[in-house]
């Protein structure tokens, strides 16, 4: 039986002036043991869907089971069973008091679930030891790095044993060696409990390390689901990304009309091709520009990534996204360093 | 009762935090206490019989009608301006961690509304004894009586200035808001200075604080009686206080969405 099942599970929200349709009608579902992904970009409805999934916000419509419990006839036999760990940036923080010692926290937790003080204790000394929180116990909570604190907040998801976990962008705003460092331990939640996770995330690269199965999200409906080479296949063929010297209209037109060429779009100020067998197409690419004497400022062949399956998918970048989009010299620039970790 | 155990757990965190930090329980009663050293002094010193009370006039008399005044002030500042500390929590993602978990979403006001009510108990009973200090003679009756209404005052006060700050979400705008109710039911309940002394219109719009009517209530067991109509209707509008205020904020940390 999966262990999550949510049909038409959609979230309207009215303001003085207008509705907004935040999540409309997401239809999933979730094996027990697999670490789903829920990959999409900011206010594509993933913290919605979760926060509905999670008994936080009532869906206007559409029903679900979450591990067991009905979601709209049961909310507390649902949090009885999830952990959940909330985004640690925007609006609000990740759940921690900085006044409370990491102790406290752990045992509190383990109080608000009702496990007992000497399972709290039992299970606050396991979980400190698994995600390297050791020694840290009567620390307060606002001495904690940005990645400890981090990892407490994830420790305090899994205080109760649940057997299925919603991490809400879990390593937003740490930085990448925090970040693979949380990857790991992610895995391990999987392997040696055989949690079920699910996660949502800007960041491509999370969503391909880490993820059994992703859903991608857009405008508040799922747009694809699979795996992510599943996905990759999907836009079957290779990226080839050509910056030309001006005439750029020109190049796109010439380049859109080649029979090998499956898409032409331009991002970026740079025109990203989809071909087959990119690297038999390139030396007639380069003829055919040379030909009308366009000539070329930089190229790149590419395995297509889980950005150009959104591409694909939505005709949007999910880096469009992003505020370094706004400056187009710095196009590789990525969130990563938004919030900077501590605030 | 599991609803009790989870109020217990809400409180032993929230309590643990307070005494964290205990110079801001103290920070508290520093005004009240200016108060009583600063401006007390100046009502020894009014004519006989214009504070109401057995007409004897002199220190007693006036700190028999003063510390009950003071005293619901205390509870008006400290129970109104708890709704600040709920606004960091729901920033830090504390309510929202709580409202995850089995515990019961009534829980996370109440734990926090007990911790009030108790730091208000213990600030009123140091301001009765520096009151008594400075030459309070009143029943102990009355003083117990009083601490009665203080807890009622900070049940409802402390409930509606959660849930309030809980819809606000923002500091910037819960602080003029309180200022803006808080100071008009201060001055429309006669703490300072007896409504009595007001013209008549002034005295009419006393009507509607509520306050008005526990001070009197308070003022007259203070003075060793505790029965007729005004303590009557002090108690009533008292319990109906916290009764209501009680029930309202419920209803804000019940909603299925926050």
């Amino acid at each position: 039986m999966p262990i999550i099942e949510a049909e038409g599970l959609a979230r309207t929200f009215r303001t003085r002036k207008r509705t907004v349709e935040a999540v409309r009608g997401v239809n999933l579902t979730v094996e027990e043991g697999e670490i789903v992904g829920f990959l999409g970009p900011n206010g594509a409805g993933k913290t919605t869907t979760l926060r509905m999934l999670t008994t936080l916000l009532k869906p206007t419509a559409g029903h679900a089971t979450v591990a067991g419990a009905d979601l709209l006839r049961d909310p507390v036999g649902v949090r009885r069973r999830i952990g959940y760990v909330p985004q640690a940036i925007g609006q609000t923080m990740g759940g921690t008091d900085g006044m409370c010692l990491v102790i406290e926290e752990l045992l509190d937790q383990g109080a608000l679930y009702r496990i007992g003080k000497e399972n709290a204790a039992r299970r606050a000394a396991a979980l400190t030891a698994q995600l390297d929180l050791g020694g840290l116990d009567r620390r307060l909570v606002k001495t904690l790095s940005g990645g400890q604190r981090r990892r407490l907040e994830i420790a305090l998801g899994l205080v109760h044993e649940p057997p299925l976990v919603f991490l809400d962008e879990p390593t937003t705003g740490l930085d990448p060696q925090s970040r693979s460092n949380l990857w790991d331990h992610i895995r391990g939640l999987r392997t040696d409990l055989g949690t079920t996770v699910f996660l949502t995330t800007h960041y491509l690269e999370e969503a391909d390390a880490l993820c059994d199965r992703v859903f991608i999200i857009d405008n508040g409906v799922i747009v694809a689901e699979g795996t992510p080479d599943e996905l990759k296949r999907q836009v079957s063929g290779d990226v080839v990304t050509l910056q030309v010297n001006g005439a750029s209209d020109a190049a796109r037109a010439l380049l859109g009309s080649q029979p090998i060429v499956r898409d032409v779009t331009v991002s970026d100020g740079a025109l990203r091709l989809t071909v087959f067998h990119g690297a038999e197409a390139l030396p007639s690419l380069l003829r055919v520009l040379d030909g009308e004497g366009i000539t070329l400022h930089a190229i790149n062949l590419s395995r297509p990534t889980l950005d150009d399956v959104f591409l694909t998918l939505t005709g949007r970048s999910l880096r469009d996204d992003s505020p370094s989009a706004a400056r187009p010299d710095s196009p590789e620039l990525q969130p990563a360093g938004r919030g900077g970790g501590e605030e | 009762m599991s609803f009790i155990r989870d109020t217990l757990i809400v409180f032993r965190r929230q309590e643990r935090l307070s005494l964290r930090n205990p110079a801001w329980v103290i920070i508290a009663l520093v005004q009240p206490i200016l108060y009583l050293v600063l401006f007390g002094p100046l009502l020894t010193k009014l004519p006989v019989g214009d504070l109401g009370g057995s007409g004897t006039g002199g220190t007693a008399e006036a700190y028999r009608f003063f510390v009950p005044g003071l005293l619901i002030q205390l509870g008006l500042f400290g129970s109104t301006f708890v709704g600040f500390a709920i606004i960091s929590d729901w920033r830090a993602g504390v309510i929202e961690r709580f409202r995850v978990t089995p515990v019961s979403r009534l829980a996370i006001m109440a734990g926090r509304v007990l911790r009030d009510v108790i730091t208000l108990v213990v600030q009123a009973v140091i301001l009765v004894l520096v009151g008594v200090a400075f030459g309070l003679r009143a029943p102990v009756n009355a003083v117990l009586l009083g601490l009665g209404f203080i807890v009622m005052v900070a049940i409802g006060l402390a409930s509606v200035s959660y849930a309030t700050a809980l819809l606000i979400k923002s500091e910037d705008a819960f602080a003029p808001m309180l200022n803006s109710v808080v100071l008009p039911l201060v001055l429309l309940s006669g703490i300072m200075l007896p409504m009595t002394l007001g013209p008549g219109w002034l005295q009419g719009i006393a009507r509607i604080s509520p306050f008005r009517y526990i001070i009197d209530a308070m003022r007259q067991g203070f003075t060793g009686h505790f029965g007729g109509t005004i303590m009557v209707e002090g108690v009533a509008v008292a319990v109906g206080l916290a009764a209501v205020c009680l029930w309202l904020g419920s209803r804000v940390f019940l909603r299925e969405n926050a």
